[in-house]
Formats: C-alpha cells, sequence, structure tokens
C-alpha cells in the first residue's frame, strides 16, 4: 500500500459508527476538563488515559484524539469568555478573544478560534502525513545557537506587539524575566532565589502566573470598580456568527498561523506559545485594522489559535518519526502507544503504518468532531456572560483556584496565585500590559539556557552565535525588526506604513 | 452549563480523590515522565490484581522529585495508604538542592525497576569505540560536549564517574544538562554534541536503525540483546543504574509497614506488573527488606562522594 492507500485505510476504520461515537466522547470529555482554568491539555490527557485503556486500539487512539484536541479547544473558550487561559498556549487568544467577547462578539471569536483551529489542524495533520521525514531533518539543524537566534526574534517581535508604550511593555517583559530566574538553573542544578522556600525551587509556574494576572487581577479590578464599572457586559452584539466580514479578515490570519505553528511545533524546543506570540505579532503588523489590536481584533484570535493546533500536529512530527516527545502531553501520548507495543521512532512508519496512519486519520476525524460539537454550542457558551456579573467573577475566581488546586496542590500556590493577583490588579491600575509578563517567564529560560548551552558547547566562543547560517538570518530578521520601524518613523511614520499595508494585497 | 458541571465534579474528584482511595500514589514528577508512568503502571496492575479496589495517582511535580517528597513527608505521616514513588535522581537531587527532607523521613519499601546508562554518539562521529572516546576526553576534557538529563541526575552521575575513573578531574567535563532524554537525543541526532548519555531505552530505536552508534552500556555485565561492550570492559570501575523505588509514609507501625511491604511484593510478582515491565523495556530489579536499605545507604553516600567531587555539592 502506498501513502494514500494506507491514508484512506485508517480513515475508513475511524469512520466506523462506534468509532465516532468514541471520537465525540474523547473531545467531549477533553473540553469539559480542558476548560478548567490551569489545567491543559497534558493533564486532561494524563487523568483521562485509563479511560481508553479498555478499547481495542483503534478506538482507544480515537478518543484520545478526542480528548487531545478537545482538551487543547476547552483552553481556548475559558481564554476567550473568561480570560483564563487554561494553558500557556493560549494566552495570546485571551488578549483580544476576550476584548471581544466584552464588546458582544464572543461568538465570532469562539467560531473563528473553533474554525481556525480545524484549518490548522487538518492542514498540519496533512502535512504531518506527508512531509514529516523532511520537516524533522530542518528541525534537527536546529542547534542551541539557532534556538537562541528564534528567541532573539520572538523577543524583538514580542514586545513590540504589546501594548502602545514600549516603555511600559519593556518594563512589564522584564519583570516576568526577573521572575523567570527564580528555581533551579538547570544547567548546573544549583537554586537561585528560592530563599529556602522548597516551592520555589521548581520556578514558578506558568499556568499560575497566567491564571493570576488574568483571571484573578480582572476580578479584583471589577470588583474594586464596584457600581462605578460599565455595566453587565452586552453578551451578543450583532450576530452570534461570524459574519462575511470577519471570514474575510479571518482565513489569510488561519493559514499564516499555520504555517509558523507547524514548523515550530516539530522543532525539539520550539514550545507551541511560541508560534502564538509570533503568529499574534505578524497579524498585528500586517492588519489594515491596527486600531482595533488590543480592543479585539478578530486576527490576533484567528492566527494564533490556528499556530496553537498547528504546532500542536507539528509536536507528533520528532514523536512519530523519532521517537522524541517534546512536550508532557507528547511524553503521555507516548505511554499510550506503548500499550499496543508500539515504540514510536525512526521505524515506526515502516513496521506500524496501520497504527500510524490509523492515529493520524483519528486526529483528522477528532479535528472534525470537535467542530461538530463546538459550533452548535457557541450560542449557549456566549450565553455564560449573561450571568451577572458578581456571579460571573465569584464563578471566574472559584475555576482559577479549583485548576490551581487541581494542577498543583499545595497552599503555596494558592499564595501565589494571590500575591500575583494582586501584582496583575496593580499592573492594570497603572496602565501596564499584562501579557509580556508572561511572555518574559515562558522566553526567559528558553533563551537562556540555549545562550549558555551554545557557549558551553563552543567552550566560550561567541562568535558561533553568528556564525551558523540559520542563526544568522533569525538575527538579521530580529535586527530589521527592531531597526526599520525606527527608521520608517524617523522618515514620517504614517504614510509609509500605511501604503505598505495597502499594497500588502 | 451542562459541560461546566461535568467539569467542576471532575475538578471535584481531583482535588479530593485522596479521600476515596485505598492507595494515594504520589508521583513526584510531571506527566509522562518515568515516575508518573511507575506510578500509573502501579496503579493499573494493583487494581487490575485486587490488591487494592482504589488507587489514585496525584502528581506533585518539581526539583528532582523532591517537592513532592517533602510534601509527602509532612502532609502523610503516618498514613498506611499513601505511597511515593522515587529513584535514584531523587538521591542526587536531595543533596543538590540541600533539600530539608531525606529519604531518611519516609519508609522506603522496595526498589521495583532500573535501567542501565548507555553511552551513544552521531552515526558519523569520528569516535567508533568507547575506547576513542575515553581517549578524547583525557587529551581534552572540555572538548567532549555530553548531552544528557538534568544536572546532578544520574546521567550527570555517570559521566562524572567515567571522568573520574579515568584520570579526569570531574570538575573539567562539559556536561550540556537537558529537562529530558528527549530534548538531549535531538541534540545528539543533530550532531551539535559530541556525546550522549541517558537510558538505553531512549536510544533504542535509534540505535537500531543506525542513526546512533552505541558505545558501551553502564550494566555489571553485558545485557542479553544489546549488542555493547560494558563500561568495565574498558578498563573502567563504573557501574550506574537509574532505579526506580517505591516508599511509604513516615511514621508507620511495623504492622503497616509489613502489611505495605506485602502488598508492594505481590504487584512485583504479579503477572500483569511483569507484562508492563517487559511493554516497557524495564529490568525487574525488585528488592526489598533489609537488601534495600543497605543498597540505598550504599548508593547515597556513593552518590554523595561524586557529586562532591563533580562540584555540585559543596
Amino acid at each position: 500500500m502506498n501513502t494514500f492507500e494506507f491514508l484512506l485505510h485508517g480513515l475508513s476504520i475511524a469512520m466506523q459508527p462506534m468509532n465516532l461515537l468514541y471520537a465525540l466522547i474523547g473531545v467531549t470529555l477533553g473540553t469539559a476538563v480542558g476548560v478548567l482554568p490551569g489545567i491543559g491539555p497534558a493533564l486532561t490527557v494524563a487523568l483521562l488515559l485509563p479511560v481508553t485503556y479498555k478499547l481495542d486500539p483503534a478506538g482507544s487512539l480515537i478518543m484520545f484524539a478526542g480528548i487531545y484536541y478537545g482538551g487543547m479547544y476547552g483552553g481556548s473558550t475559558t481564554s476567550i469568555l473568561l480570560n483564563t487561559p487554561g494553558e500557556s498556549s493560549s494566552i495570546v487568544t485571551a488578549l483580544e478573544g476576550n476584548k471581544m467577547a466584552r464588546a458582544g462578539r464572543g461568538g465570532p471569536a469562539l467560531a473563528t478560534a473553533a474554525i481556525g483551529s480545524f484549518v490548522a489542524g487538518l492542514i498540519a495533520t496533512i502535512a504531518l502525513a506527508f512531509i514529516a521525514p523532511f520537516v524533522v531533518k530542518l528541525a534537527l539543524v536546529f542547534g542551541p545557537r539557532e534556538y537562541f537566534a528564534l528567541m532573539v526574534l520572538a523577543f524583538v517581535t514580542v514586545s513590540s506587539a504589546f501594548g502602545d508604550s514600549t516603555l511600559r511593555g519593556l518594563t512589564s517583559l522584564f519583570i516576568g524575566l526577573a521572575l523567570a530566574t527564580i528555581g533551579i538553573d538547570q544547567l548546573t542544578g544549583q537554586a537561585r532565589l528560592s530563599f529556602g522556600v522548597p516551592d520555589l525551587l521548581d520556578g514558578i509556574e506558568v499556568t499560575t502566573l497566567a491564571v493570576a494576572m488574568f483571571a484573578i487581577g480582572e476580578s479584583l479590578y471589577i470588583a474594586a470598580q464596584g457600581d462605578r464599572g460599565p455595566d453587565k457586559v452586552e453578551a451578543v452584539k450583532g450576530s452570534v456568527w461570524m459574519t462575511a466580514a470577519d471570514w474575510a479578515r479571518s482565513w489569510k490570519p488561519w493559514l499564516r498561523g499555520t504555517a509558523i505553528g507547524f514548523p515550530i511545533g516539530a522543532m525539539p524546543a520550539g514550545g507551541a506559545e511560541i508560534g502564538t506570540f509570533l503568529s499574534y505579532a505578524t497579524e498585528k503588523r500586517l492588519t489594515k485594522h491596527p486600531e482595533e489590536f488590543g480592543n479585539g481584533a478578530i486576527e490576533g484570535v484567528a492566527g494564533p489559535e490556528a499556530a496553537n493546533n498547528a504546532s500542536a500536529a507539528g509536536t507528533l512530527v520528532p514523536l512519530l518519526t523519532l521517537g522524541l516527545p517534546t512536550t508532557a502531553t507528547a511524553a503521555i501520548m507516548l505511554a499510550g502507544f506503548q500499550q499496543y507495543g508500539l515504540q514510536p521512532g525512526p521505524l515506526l512508519f515502516a513496521t506500524n503504518p496501520q497504527l500510524v496512519w490509523g492515529l493520524i486519520a483519528s486526529l483528522l476525524i477528532a479535528n472534525l468532531m470537535l467542530l461538530v460539537l463546538n459550533l452548535p454550542l457557541v450560542g449557549l457558551w456566549v450565553r455564560l456572560l449573561t450571568i451577572p456579573k458578581p456571579w460571573l467573577y465569584a464563578g471566574i475566581l472559584l475555576f482559577a483556584t479549583l485548576g490551581t488546586i487541581g494542577a498543583n496542590p499545595s497552599p503555596f500556590e494558592l499564595g501565589m496565585l494571590l500575591a500575583f493577583g494582586l501584582l496583575g490588579y496593580v499592573m492594570r491600575i497603572f496602565g501596564y500590559p499584562i501579557a509580556p509578563v508572561v511572555v518574559g517567564l515562558i522566553l526567559g529560560p528558553l533563551a537562556e539556557q540555549q545562550l549558555r548551552r551554545a557557549l558551553s558547547i563552543s567552550q566560550g566562543d561567541m562568535t558561533v552565535l553568528f556564525t551558523s547560517p540559520i542563526a544568522a538570518v533569525l538575527l538579521t530578521i530580529a535586527a530589521a525588526a527592531l531597526i526599520v520601524p525606527l527608521i520608517l518613523r524617523a522618515r514620517g511614520r504614517g504614510e509609509v506604513l500605511s501604503q505598505l499595508a495597502a499594497s500588502e494585497d | 452549563m451542562k459541560q461546566f458541571l461535568i467539569a467542576s465534579i471532575l475538578a471535584g474528584a481531583v482535588a479530593f480523590s485522596a479521600s476515596a482511595a485505598d492507595y494515594t500514589i504520589i508521583a513526584p514528577a510531571n506527566p509522562g515522565g518515568g515516575w508518573d508512568q511507575t506510578a500509573r503502571s502501579m496503579q493499573t496492575s494493583l487494581q487490575q490484581e485486587g490488591i487494592s479496589g482504589n488507587v489514585q495517582v496525584q502528581n506533585v511535580p518539581g526539583a528532582g522529585g523532591t517537592i513532592g517528597l517533602a510534601q509527602f513527608a509532612s502532609q502523610s505521616n503516618g498514613n498506611p495508604n499513601a505511597l511515593i514513588v522515587g529513584g535514584y535522581v531523587m538521591v542526587g537531587a536531595i543533596l543538590t538542592n540541600k533539600s530539608p527532607v531525606s529519604l531518611k523521613d519516609v519508609t522506603p519499601i522496595a526498589r521495583l525497576t532500573g535501567e542501565y546508562e548507555a553511552i551513544v554518539v552521531p552515526a558519523e562521529s569520528p569516535l567508533k569505540t568507547f575506547g576513542d572516546l575515553v581517549e578524547a576526553l583525557k587529551k581534552d576534557p572540555g572538548a567532549v560536549s555530553w548531552a544528557g538529563g538534568s544536572a546532578g541526575g544520574t546521567d550527570h552521575i555517570a559521566v562524572g564517574l567515567i571522568a573520574k575513573a579515568a584520570g579526569v578531574d570531574p570538575t573539567k567535563i562539559n556536561y550540556i544538562a537537558y529537562s529530558g532524554g528527549g530534548e538531549a537525543l535531538a541534540a545528539i541526532l543533530g550532531n551539535q554534541v559530541t556525546a550522549g548519555i541517558s537510558g538505553y531505552g531512549e536510544f533504542e530505536s535509534q540505535v537500531k536503525s543506525g542513526t546512533l552508534r552505541l558505545l558501551a552500556v553502564s550494566s555489571d555485565a553485558r545485557i542479553d540483546g544489546i549488542d555493547a561492550p560494558t563500561i568495565k570492559e574498558s578498563g573502567l570501575d563504573v557501574v550506574v543504574q537509574n532505579w526506580r523505588m517505591v516508599a511509604a509514609a513516615p511514621g508507620l507501625s511495623d504492622e503497616q509497614k509489613a502489611a505495605v511491604t506485602a502488598d508492594i511484593e505481590k504487584l512485583a510478582k504479579s503477572a500483569s506488573w511483569q507484562e508492563t515491565l517487559k511493554t516497557k523495556g524495564w529490568q525487574d530489579t525488585y528488592l526489598a527488606g533489609p537488601a534495600f536499605e543497605e543498597q540505598l545507604a550504599k548508593d547515597i553516600s556513593a552518590t554523595e562522594t561524586i557529586l562532591k567531587e563533580i562540584g555540585l555539592v559543596q
């Protein structure tokens, strides 16, 4: 059988009614657990994996794929509606998505997230099937210096994309970078800034910080406004569905997000959140509605959500071709495969084609089920916002706390949740953007580790950072991203930039 | 709203699972890692074999397991239903993190599984044998970069022991720590480092497909089915095993300890556990009672010595 026949065979198995039912159950369970803030796809899958053990391999893989995609999408739903990102890769979604929900456009935000996830998942899964062996070769070329250059690029693009004031954005970013140095230094095993508190040894959990800054900070801010705050949010303004204009503004970000997310997910040290950051920065730069960014631009939801899902499929590239689990979720998947005596690795496509193609077919089906389950529910989800404000925010606090406890049952973690919630509140009052703090916490350790690894391998020779062609190209793009806007600004910013925007398509 | 209800029920199950369980096993690591897999495999076998009706696994990740260990020691005192999974990495982490809680503060029950270290180089590497690698290390320790797991963990300790046995200053080794075997594997495959060291299972499929060359394994004698010499054969007296164990809560009576030990022995001898060992590729290293306690004490003092020599512990 060739590639196509394997895929068709896999699809025909996955389309059997019982298997479709398993997919539906998986997606439903995954979404239900995934909506809890602080519980990301990894924990969702770990909790629900035993459920799949009772089924035959095909049914189990399909339910598993459903749980995985469901868990990912559940995180986006709470990000958009409640501003409580369930995992680091849906933080960016909360930025624009929640603003849209607050403006009565929660329906289109959820829909563009669901359809974008579907489109990205579809393209990325097909890419996984056909070009995985080539992508993985490219990904392995990335060593510490190339990753460091990629992080530099991410820093430059991201810090210019959040908020209007560069100074405030950078201040927030550096708060995040400072928090990132807490904990055991991975390269030497020595504790830094932990002040003898064992709970700090492992550093600050990204989801705890994100849930605290977004959900707790927001709740405090609203509560402090008392009756002076804006009245109940208008749940639905205009159509609950995407309008023609929404479609027109969404499809290009979906495709761009996929193109950014898939290769980054395939890199062993890429990480889904970096794809979402780069996608957000790209959309903000290319949009024809720059004034809407920060106030609920649909591109800012469509792009990162697509990037997020594409990178999840990208994660499977090193997993299936090399047996490399590069994320916690992938590691759990590996454990799931082993139940069937399946050892992912370079020979997997040759020795177990049925199961591999069965998995890829399952992912396609699960992706479709996700759309089937969630699109009709958009109207229902949106009505969450009509809950009176005191109840709504009490509920958000409850779920934020439950999620944090569920992920890490310790009183200290709850204390951190509260402390960072207060920090988020103070930063809101003084007009500092929240997202760069979380971005700093995620990117800081990655950049530091890769830089030190590169220098350790070269025994301290700094020139290695520039002598690799890939690193050189990435650093040049980063430098251009930093310098070009300055030049444009100096030469009469408005005209040139708007011309650039106008000639974009 | 229905989904929210389901979600909150599930969350409740997560948060309050401890009260309903016959055994609660703490996996002091993130989902997906070795300790998590050990705990979840124990859960499956304990339930399947009818040793325990209801087993819950709880992840308390961080700092080489010392965060989970500290929480376990303080919260489970005298609770005969609480278990924690741990291993050799924890022994090192307790020392490097200056953890206030050590394995003395819990009740070690038994060693369950183990895995030997494998030393590999990329297929295109000029180093053909373990002897070549040792020669390169003797010539310029800094020029030989080793990719492996977390700093102070089994992989790092093994490299330190190899250097010491070869007469090279262990503080001079150029060890590049990665968060897990997977990320390290990518660096080795991408030819970013000189050599790689990790559990054999991490490298198995790559070695079989010929993309990595297996130079040596850290066992006492050659392992069936693995075509590689031991480190010992090359004249360096280094044997390292990354073992995993299970411990019970502190403050148990002798009867309670005996009951837990009996349950674990039943588990280790059960058909489903033996099956799990086979599918996961884990060695059965079951050892309990005084023999285990003696071995544990020996491992702890040997680890402390080498970590001091590498310079990770003062």
